[in-house]
């Protein structure tokens, strides 16, 4: 991570704990023709060591925006996202690519398996470039498919499909675990069991987690809860009383 | 303007059109593909159509002979006789003879064919060109029209004089002009397979002084006739030779055995057969990459033809639209091939013309052939497009409308092999992937290694030239210099030659013109006698296997021996059509497939007592000290009784600057063809991947693979078929390069089939250097992958 400038990190007081991201007054702005989308209005938001974090909103509110950003998929149109102490919004491509690579952990709405790749395979394919992996059939275990290794995606439902999705994500051991919508393609009692799944991770492995749902429901697990509409952030609560996701009902 | 004129379309046209601009980069690449096959079959057919009606033209309006002979000496009145015979039109009687000519800039002396022209009666037949200079003067005794070739060769011109040993008289010959005729398109001396213009050239001189200097007043040696329409050649033949028999006829032979004819019709030939294949590997290409792209576009319209179809678009109407598509794509290609065929065709054309010296050169680009190249095309684009969409048009429209499933992958050979531990996922993603469409793969190997093909053939015909200058300089023709006599003379003259400065060794031989008989079957042929345990002159098969000269019998070059029949063991009857005409049955002791020529050997001695005679000889091949070379040369070209002197270094140098140059240029063609094909394959198959997995590389991308490496994937399929495409090609090259060994006259030349290992590597590394630019072309779109885009969708 070379290329991203490390920087004089802000004030930081020593009982507050750890931001393992920090974006600051982040915008984006789409411009479509005559008319500009402002997909995000100057955010500010930390994301703390080995918090869940459940961002919420409506459809079109800027939810995976903010998320590629500070995935390091997409640059904003101003403002800054810090990495522990990267700069990223100061990186090029291949910089990025080697924070994802190295740090960052993907659950997406559709799985985006490789087809061509059995279970453990798309779970080896990121190991194999990882710098201090855990087993693949470890990680499958983890999300208990240790059963299904040899599987290929289209022998397996989807919510096993998201399941080895989050053991590719979490395989890697990233420092920050990003799932967009993890159950959005599933139904009410597969995506408790990936949701489960997700609590376990960042309650056993300690991976800070932000997880983007337009569901209310699922807030209730979270550490933080962070509210988003029309591209700004609304309102952030913390639970006192986090639930199991078991626990939950929609 | 454009969206104008788009409004205009029906809304499927419209689609058609955005289709094919949303496609233009494989479009491009397939059209690059269609407009090479399609030059090449243009240019090819025009050239061979043009030259064959160039040469009907000349061989018509120049009153080329049917029948040739040439006799001892015959006197006028026989002319008559020939004219009786049934079935002949008309007959010209001449002086032939081969001289010595002395060049200032030629250390060696030259040889000449001097033909007589009778100037009383005109030209009857074998008509002269004079392309320089003017006619000969009937009063003018010294007085010679030289041939084009040996003129450009020794820039001689019109007014300048050359020194001839005619009859063993040195005479000073002054050149009226240049002229070309039919009889010697051609320009090479009987017996050698490549032509030596330095020191081989034809002279024409007037009947009345060839008939003084030759003894040939009222009388003549050679013959030459045409035939009514309708008369048997080999009956005519058969009269001829009854009637010059007594005059020491050697055997008359018809158009096809014109060693000038026979040469221009196998160049003719082979240009059909290249003009043949050559556009088949190019369509079928084209149909294989159509199908490839129209392929994917189905099944990415599948939901879209689900609901044409759903709303009432019949199977004919959309299957139409994917054919026109596919018409479109390549028809831009076609005109672009038809013009660049028409301009190389002239082109080449040209070449051939010049090469030829054909005075009348008429390029024609037969309607017919652009009808063809027009037919041919669609019938790729056809079989293309119905390949390819005949499924999808077939399946019901619920089922059609439905996504298709998710790629169903499951274990194949490789996980059960175990073989999977070794390899890396890419490497497995690459492989199932291929595994997936074997036919495809198997379609895009094929394809690839066309190209390998081509690139193999075009340097295989490199190996096969030089394997015939290895043998036929380095083992067959170890002499430095030939030397043939006018006459045979006694063997004494073996110490003559070898009393000549830097003269060390001295082989003779002695050669009569024969006709062979096995069963039906008759040839002419030279029979040489050879001495024991020469070793300046040898029998050397096209395999590099030695023949020994054995005490009796003949040795006899395979294709004589094919052709008449015959096989070792078998007693041929060998007619000496010269002197006092022995006939004897002489035994097959062995054959031998020579790479050049079509010999008939045996041991000199036998040979002598064949032919009843005391040792003579009919020329010597000799081993010269280098430095005394200029004064031997000076010394030959002053001894009447040599008719000819041979030099292989010299002929070998001749050959490589005229047919080194022709193999280059047709080799850069090959080269330039075989890149359009793999980059056609390669460049097509990666942009289908693209299309096909570019959500998978994307999803990599945001995984944190880097551009490198999903580009390596990417391309990591296009580098294993290209990869396989290897021994394929090679395999179908090989085929290939025997087909043309076959293809070729074997009465001229045998190509040896030995492929080095040169031709292999640069047969691959040139297509993989393609196929490797047209992939890196596609990676370069990588830079474009829209990684958030994946995120949204579902496959
Ligand atoms: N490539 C793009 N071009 C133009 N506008 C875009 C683009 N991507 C997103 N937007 C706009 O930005 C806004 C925020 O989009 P975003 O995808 O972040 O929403 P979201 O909160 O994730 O919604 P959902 O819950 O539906 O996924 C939307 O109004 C969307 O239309
Ligand atoms: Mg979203």
């Amino acid at each position: 991570m070379d290329a991203i400038t490390d920087t004089v990190r802000k004030d930081h007081s020593p009982d507050q704990p750890l931001a393992v991201l920090q974006a600051r007054g982040l915008s984006k702005v789409y411009h479509m023709g005559e008319v500009d989308v402002h997909a995000l209005r100057d955010v500010d938001l930390d994301l703390f060591e080995g918090e869940l974090a459940v961002l919420l909103g409506a459809s079109g509110s800027g939810k995976s925006t903010l998320l590629n950003i500070i995935g390091g998929l997409d640059t904003p149109t101003s403002g800054t996202v810090t990495f522990r102490d990267h700069v990223l919004t100061e990186a090029d491509d291949a910089a990025l690519t080697e924070y994802r690579r190295d740090h960052v952990g993907f659950v997406f709405q559709f799985y985006n398996l490789i087809p061509s790749l059995t279970a453990l395979e798309n779970v080896q394919l990121i190991t194999e470039i990882a710098v201090d992996p855990m087993d693949p059939a470890e990680a499958l275990k983890l999300v208990g498919l240790g059963d299904r290794l040899h599987h290929f995606p289209a022998q397996l439902s989807g919510g096993e499909q998201q399941r080895v999705a989050i053991a590719r994500a979490v395989a890697k051991q990233p420092d920050v675990l990003l799932c967009d919508e993890p159950t959005g393609a599933l139904d009410y009692k597969t995506g408790k069991i990936v949701l489960e799944v997700i609590e376990r991770v960042n309650r056993e492995l300690n991976t800070t987690t932000a997880v983007i749902t337009h569901n209310e429901a699922i807030s209730k697990m979270a550490d933080r809860v962070i509210r988003i509409g029309s591209g700004r952030i609304v309102s952030i609560e913390t639970n006192e009383e986090k639930a199991s996701p078991g626990e939950l009902s929609w | 303007m454009v969206k104008q004129l788009l409004k205009l379309l029906s809304p499927l046209n419209k689609k058609l059109v955005r289709d094919i601009n949303h496609l233009r980069g494989q479009v491009v690449a397939t059209a690059l593909v269609v407009a090479c096959g399609v030059a090449s079959f243009v240019a090819m057919q025009a050239t061979y159509d043009s030259l064959l009606l160039s040469r009907d033209t000349y061989y018509s309006r120049y009153r080329f002979a049917d029948v040739f002979s040439s006799v001892k000496r015959a006197p006028e009145g026989l002319e008559e006789d020939i004219r009786t015979i049934p079935g002949v039109a008309e007959v010209q009687t001449r002086v032939v003879s081969s001289v010595t000519i002395d060049l200032p800039d030629l250390p060696e002396p030259a040889q000449g064919r001097l033909v007589s022209v009778d100037l009383t009666r005109g030209s009857i037949l074998n008509g002269l060109y004079v392309q320089r200079g003017r006619e000969l003067a009937d009063e003018a005794r010294d007085e010679v029209l030289i041939s084009g070739a040996f003129a450009e060769a020794n820039g001689l011109n019109p007014g300048d004089s050359l020194n001839a040993v005619i009859n063993g008289r040195w005479r000073r010959l002054s050149i009226a002009g240049i002229a070309l005729s039919p009889e010697y398109i051609y320009e090479i001396r009987p017996g050698s397979i490549f032509p030596d213009n330095r020191r081989f050239g034809i002279l024409w001189m007037s009947r009345r002084s060839a008939a003084a200097a030759f003894d040939m007043e009222n009388a003549f040696n050679d013959v030459a006739l045409t035939l009514a329409p309708g008369a048997n050649e080999a009956d005519v033949i058969e009269r001829l030779d009854d009637v010059l028999e007594p005059y020491g006829g050697t055997g008359a032979i018809g158009r096809a055995d014109q060693y000038s004819h026979r040469f221009v019709s196998n160049e003719l030939s082979e240009l059909e057969v290249f003009g043949t294949f050559i556009p088949a590997i190019f369509l079928g290409v084209v149909a294989f990459l159509l199908h490839l792209i129209l392929s994917r576009l189905v099944g990415i319209e599948r939901e879209q033809i689900g609901l044409l179809k759903a709303f009432g678009y019949s199977n004919r109407t959309i299957g139409l639209h994917y054919l026109k598509l596919a018409v479109l794509a390549i028809i831009g290609g076609i005109v672009i091939g038809i013009a660049l065929g028409a301009w190389l065709g002239s082109g080449m054309t040209a070449l051939y013309a010049d090469f030829f010296r054909f005075p009348i050169l008429e390029f024609t680009l037969p309607f017919s052939v652009v009808l063809w190249a027009f037919m041919i095309s669609f019938a790729a684009a056809a079989i293309g497009a119905v390949t390819s969409v005949s499924k999808a048009v077939t399946t019901r429209p619920a089922e059609a409308m439905r996504p298709e499933p998710p790629a169903d992958f499951r274990a194949g050979f490789l996980e059960r092999s175990g073989l999977n531990r070794m390899f890396s996922a890419e490497v497995r993603m690459i492989a199932r992937n291929l595994a997936r469409h074997p036919i495809k793969a198997l379609l895009s190997i094929v394809g690839i290694s066309l190209s390998v093909a081509l690139l193999f053939i075009g340097f295989y015909f490199y190996d096969a030239i030089n394997r015939l200058i290895e043998i036929q300089f380095n083992r067959v023709q170890l002499e430095d210099v030939e030397v043939t006599f006018n006459e045979p003379l006694p063997s004494e003259t073996r110490y003559e030659l070898l009393n000549l400065p830097g003269v060390n060794r001295v082989e003779t031989y002695r050669a009569v013109p024969v006709r062979l008989r096995f069963g039906s079957h008759s040839r002419r042929a030279g029979l040489i006698g050879m001495e024991q345990g020469g070793r300046l002159r040898n029998i050397v098969d096209k395999n590099l296997r030695d023949v020994r000269i054995p005490n009796e019998g003949i040795v006899l070059s395979t294709t004589l021996a094919e052709s008449l029949g015959a096989a070792e063991g078998d007693e041929v009857t060998v007619e000496v059509t010269e002197g006092s005409r022995p006939v004897a049955k002489v035994a097959v002791a062995d054959t031998v497939e020579e790479a050049v020529g079509m010999g008939v050997y045996m041991d000199s001695d036998a040979l002598h007592r064949l032919l009843k005679e005391s040792e003579v000889v009919s020329g010597a091949y000799l081993e010269v000290d280098e430095k005394y070379a200029q004064e031997l040369y000076e010394t030959l070209k002053n001894t009447p009784t040599v008719a000819g002197v041979g030099r292989p270094q010299a002929a070998l140098d001749s050959f490589n600057e005229t047919v080194g140059q022709t193999i280059g240029t047709s080799t850069a063609f090959l080269i330039g063809f075989a890149c359009v094909i793999a980059f056609g394959v390669v460049y097509n198959g990666a942009r289908i991947a693209l299309s096909e997995r570019g959500r998978e590389l994307a999803s990599l991308r945001v995984l944190g693979f880097t551009r490198r490496e999903i580009g390596i994937i990417l391309l990591g399929e296009q580098a294993i078929l290209t990869g396989w495409a290897a021994p394929v090609g090679w395999a179908i090259g090989f085929v290939l390069c025997f087909a043309t060994t076959r293809a070729i006259d074997a009465e001229i030349i045998r190509l040896p089939l030995v492929i080095s290992v040169a031709t292999f590597v640069y047969s691959f590394l040139i297509v993989a250097f393609a196929a490797l630019l047209s992939g890196l072309l596609v990676a370069w779109r990588l830079r474009n992958l829209d990684l958030i885009e994946v995120l949204k969708t579902r496959e």
